[in-house]
Parts: C-alpha cells; sequence; structure tokens
C-alpha cells in the first residue's frame, strides 16, 4: 500500500516534471521575448523587457476604439508600413501587467493583426514594433465606459 | 478537451485573410487559466507565432494576412494554454 502510493507520488511528481521541462522548452523556442515579460508590472519594465525605448513611429496605426462600453472585450490591433516587420506587441498601459500579446511575422506575412484585450480601465494602447532590428511604436487612447450605459 | 476552434481563411489577390475564433476561458488571478502560445503554419511552414497574456479576452479572436497560399491550401492553428492544455485545428483556404 505504502509502496504503491510512492510510486504514484512519484510518478505524478516525475510526469509533472516532464510536463513543466517541455512546455519551458516548448515557450523557449516560440518566444522572442521571454515570458516573464507577459508579468511585469510596468510600462517601463514592459519596455525594458522588449529591448528598450522604441522610437515613436507614424507608420504605425494602433487600432482601438475611442470609446469601449465593454472593458473585457475591446477590439485591438496594430499595422505597421515599416519595412522588414517582424515583431509586432500590444501593450494596455493600466493593466496590471501592460504587456498583453505579442506577434512574430515570418516573411510574407503582413504587419497586421487583430485581437481582443481586456481593459480595466481608460488607457493608452501602445503598439511596439521591431522593423529591421530596431523598436518603433504608437500610442492611442481609449476611454472605457464602465456599467453599459454607453456614456 | 477545449471546444474546437472556428477558424475562417479567404483567399483575395495574392492575401489571404485568416481569422480564427479559439474556445477559451482567458481567466485572470489566483485561478489563472490562460492561452500562452499559438502558432499558425500553411502547408508546414509558420505564418504566425503569438504570445498571450491572460489580458486577452474570453474566447480569443485573431486576425492576420500572409501572401503564398492557394485555394484549398489548410492552414492550422495550434494553442498551448499555461495548464499544459493544447488543441489543434485547421480549415482550407476559401
Amino acid at each position: 500500500m505504502k509502496a504503491t502510493r510512492r510510486q504514484a507520488i512519484k510518478t505524478t511528481g516525475a510526469m509533472a516534471t516532464l510536463v513543466s521541462i517541455g512546455l519551458v522548452t516548448q515557450s523557449q523556442a516560440q518566444a522572442a521575448v521571454d515570458r516573464a515579460s507577459f508579468e511585469v508590472k510596468t510600462m517601463a519594465d514592459a519596455l525594458k523587457a522588449l529591448g528598450g525605448t522604441p522610437a515613436t513611429s507614424d507608420q504605425i496605426s494602433v487600432v482601438s476604439p475611442d470609446i469601449a462600453e465593454n472593458g473585457a472585450v475591446v477590439p485591438v490591433g496594430a499595422t505597421s508600413k515599416l519595412a522588414d516587420t517582424t515583431e509586432i506587441y500590444l501593450l494596455v498601459e493600466k493593466n496590471p501587467t501592460p504587456l498583453s500579446a505579442g506577434f512574430i511575422l515570418p516573411a510574407g506575412t503582413l504587419a497586421e493583426v487583430q485581437t481582443r484585450l481586456k481593459m480595466g480601465q481608460s488607457t493608452n494602447v501602445i503598439a511596439v514594433v521591431k522593423a529591421g532590428g530596431k523598436l518603433y511604436s504608437a500610442t492611442k487612447e481609449t476611454k472605457v465606459t464602465l456599467g453599459g450605459c454607453g456614456g | 478537451m477545449a471546444d474546437p476552434m472556428r477558424i475562417r481563411a479567404a483567399l483575395a489577390g495574392d492575401t489571404t485573410t485568416v481569422r480564427v475564433l479559439m474556445s477559451h476561458p482567458m481567466t485572470t488571478g489566483k485561478d489563472a487559466h490562460f492561452i500562452t502560445d499559438l502558432e499558425a503554419t500553411h502547408n508546414g511552414k509558420t505564418v504566425l507565432k503569438g504570445m498571450f497574456s491572460a489580458a486577452v479576452s474570453q474566447n480569443p479572436f485573431l486576425s492576420f494576412q500572409f501572401k503564398g497560399a492557394a485555394k484549398g491550401d489548410k492552414v492550422s492553428v495550434k494553442w498551448v494554454d499555461n495548464k499544459g492544455q493544447t488543441r489543434t485545428d485547421e480549415a482550407a483556404i476559401a
């Protein structure tokens, strides 16, 4: 009985280790930035994690509504006209963890992505783009009206 | 097992637009459960890699475009979440 239980614990532990190793390897293989970048609490730290302060560029458009009635589902996207755009990151300044999504674009994929993000309050939405190995950004403000009255 | 994704891929000119709707709770906080990584492939070639935080809305939507595909080609999307669950679905380009 004891041996079985011990065996079970041992096996479960080993499995968990295997899974975690597998996961770590997988996310490291996929991610250009560390997974930890998605956990940092401030904009400054998030930009640091992406590789520094980006230059503002008018070649990037941030797609985010002026007013979002439902902060749980806000359509957010970004388009870059910069040559050799290889990565796009979407950051929500006032969220607990600003870095919300990142995309790696192989050659042949257009620099245009769209998704939906959560926003706790009115905030700046920042798109950070890596083009030609350098970082660029653009910002748009979105007002979040709570209560669903449409303010 | 999570529900299937809804994937729409449509060719216009030389550009394929892919729209994906994933079925996932995307919860934050103590019981955080969210998709962390996703990858879209066309004929075995990666056309997009994505990384999500829990700030992506429930049942995540994603849209992107790529060149070099033909009608009838398959686009496959795979996601992995923070609990190690995964799901892969594919759709033919219309």
